[in-house]
């Protein structure tokens, strides 16, 4: 009689605590919850802050620049006495830039990446990939000066007519800069790749490089792409490097050896410079900043579609 | 198909029945023979002292518990388990009297001598036709379009498939059924002209039709092939197998003809696991 009364009493006053430490404990957890779901807040307002003041100051500039002005305009001379804002030109020497990184990333990127998923052992692997990411952690700045003051004279030696500032150097280096990002993520994109595939390949007699080629390479296609879409947005936001080595000087061009400037290098001169607030040429950044979102903006939601799809297929 | 001697149809009643047709497969020449086979992932031995001889044109089913081996036999046997770190192998196979672990065996024509199935169909995703002609692409084996496309029409028939996609063969081999793109996969393997084909329970993973379309495939193409299954399925031993081998914690514990095996055994162990003691 007794061992069972103890057995059923023992659980109630050891798992049911009294009403007040109860209430003490939901109203912690309230405050946890609200806690968290104020820090997840935070990081949403912030970037709806963001893209409520570019679209107010965007709209701001819109109102004095026509949009055709400022989309199909070929000069961009905004701190002139006579301003022109035609955006294009800082457009092209985005494109140019992050045209010549990609040239360098997407090749060296892919060759690494086939190379750590489908040849290096594990344990090859396990050291590689970390010391390719470190990359990736190198102040932007560094890349700058590297580009500036190693890259550009070591190509001026090559390269004839090659101006001090230019888009080859920085583009050079913004791709290796991006590289860690490409093989990081196509080789995660390979690694998906069922080893089924891999087995009927080797199966019929395939060598290791047309297994890669032939069957994992078109089977983490579209992964491999949102890989190069997602460095391609990165190097169109990049700043820094572009900034220090590729002069500042909008221009038309396709021609990588002269100086040129890029979106993100203008608006860094302007908040740089003594541009008044209010002002039209100050509300130039946002507007050129506006584009630079939408730009990567969509570029990215391409690459989240893209993978998205990939699993789908391989879930 | 009827036109040829020996056995016709897949008797699902008759082991014993086949019993006596089954002689003339101990004259036929040895097309496989694994000598003294150990192999080991790592430290651990998956096989140990693995001896058999398997005939030319017939089919051997290998049967035994999960992990026993069995698998990681068939696939020393193309030396698929040689893409996988840190497995050795000892001992010898020889296929034709040539030793595969031998110095300067040319492992991609042992492979496409001896052609591979797996447990789950495994198509590239690529079209029907591309992927039957994988094979022959890579290996530089028709010389211009209309071979190509003469010998992957020839492979589906053989495992007869062409009816049933020879109007969609730019389709994606990813929208085909489990039991089609099966067999798929053993077109696949047949393109490249193996005389061998290993099969890794091929049939493990489809309904009761389509393992049926699979193990009438099989009978079939014993005519050309030497064919080695892998099998969980002892009802499909006993149906498709001339010969059977069972192994159990990496041995091979008896090798026989299928009805031996089935009906009189000589080993206790084998005994018991085809009458389900245990397994």
């Amino acid at each position: 009689m007794s061992p069972s009364t103890s057995l059923r009493a023992s659980p109630s006053t050891r798992l049911r605590a009294s009403p007040s430490a109860r209430l003490r404990a939901r109203r912690f957890e309230f405050l946890i919850e609200w806690a968290l779901f104020l820090c997840a807040l935070l990081s949403i307002g912030t970037t709806a802050g963001i893209l409520v003041v570019l679209a107010v100051e965007t709209f701001a500039f819109l109102r004095e620049v026509p949009i055709t002005d400022f989309l199909f305009g070929t000069e961009w001379t905004p701190l002139f006495a006579t301003p022109r804002f035609g955006v294009l030109p800082l457009v092209m020497g985005t494109v140019l830039v992050s045209a010549i990184a990609m040239v360098v990333a997407l090749p060296a990127g892919l060759l690494s990446a086939i190379y750590l998923s489908e040849y290096a052992n594990p344990r090859v692997r396990r050291v590689i990939k970390p010391v390719l990411e470190i990359l990736a952690g190198v102040p932007t700045v560094v890349y700058g000066y590297f580009a500036l003051l190693f890259v550009t004279p070591v190509l001026q030696r090559v390269v004839p007519g090659l101006a001090g500032f230019n888009a080859l150097g920085p583009g050079i280096v913004m791709g290796i800069m991006i590289l860690p990002l490409v093989s990081s993520l196509s080789e995660d994109a390979m690694q998906g790749v069922p080893r089924g595939l891999r087995e009927g390949s080797f199966a019929l007699g395939a060598t290791r490089m047309q297994t890669s080629l032939r069957v994992v390479l078109p089977a983490a296609f579209s992964g491999i792409t949102a890989a190069f879409i997602l460095a391609a947005s990165r190097a169109i936001g990049e700043t820094m490097i572009v900034a220090i080595a590729a002069g500042q000087q909008p221009r038309l061009t396709w021609n990588p050896l002269v100086p040129i400037e890029t979106m993100t290098a203008y608006i860094v001169q302007v908040s740089l410079g003594d541009t008044p607030q209010g002002t039209l040429e100050y509300r130039t950044i946002f507007a050129v900043g506006m584009l630079l979102f939408l730009g990567t903006f969509g570029l990215n939601l391409v690459s989240a579609w893209l993978r998205g799809r990939y699993r789908e297929e391989y879930a | 198909m009827s036109t040829a001697a020996g056995p016709t149809v897949p008797s699902l009643s008759g082991v014993a029945a086949r019993a006596g047709q089954q002689t003339p497969a101990a004259d036929r020449p040895v097309k496989i023979d694994a000598q003294h086979l150990n192999f080991y992932y790592g430290d651990t031995r998956a096989l140990e002292d693995i001896s058999v001889r398997i005939r030319r044109n017939i089919v051997t089913a290998f049967i035994g518990p999960s992990g026993c081996g069995k698998s990681t036999f068939l696939r020393t046997l193309n030396r698929m388990n040689d893409i996988i770190p840190g497995t050795r192998v000892e001992g010898k196979v020889l296929i034709d009297d040539t030793d595969i672990y031998g110095p300067g065996v040319d492992v991609v024509a042992l492979r496409r001598q001896a052609g591979m199935v797996f447990q789950k169909s495994n198509p590239f995703p690529k079209s029907v036709f591309d992927n039957v002609a994988y094979g022959l692409r890579i290996n530089g084996m028709a010389s211009n379009r209309s071979e190509l496309a003469g010998r992957v029409e020839e492979s589906l028939k053989q495992a007869a498939l062409w009816d049933e996609v020879k109007d969609r063969l730019d389709d994606s081999a990813l929208a085909m059924s489990g039991g089609q793109q099966q067999r798929l996969c053993i077109a696949r393997a047949l393109a490249v002209r193996p005389d061998i084909l290993l099969m890794d329970e091929p049939a493990s993973a489809l309904d009761p039709i389509a393992t049926q379309r699979i193990e009438e495939l099989v009978y079939d193409l014993k005519k050309a092939y030497t064919i080695v299954i892998v099998t969980h399925n002892m009802q499909q031993a006993a149906r498709v197998s001339d010969y059977t081998a069972f192994f159990w914690l990496g041995r091979l514990v008896e090798y026989d003809r299928t009805d031996k095996i089935f009906t009189n055994p000589s080993e206790k162990l084998t005994e018991d696991y085809v009458t389900g003691r245990f397994g």
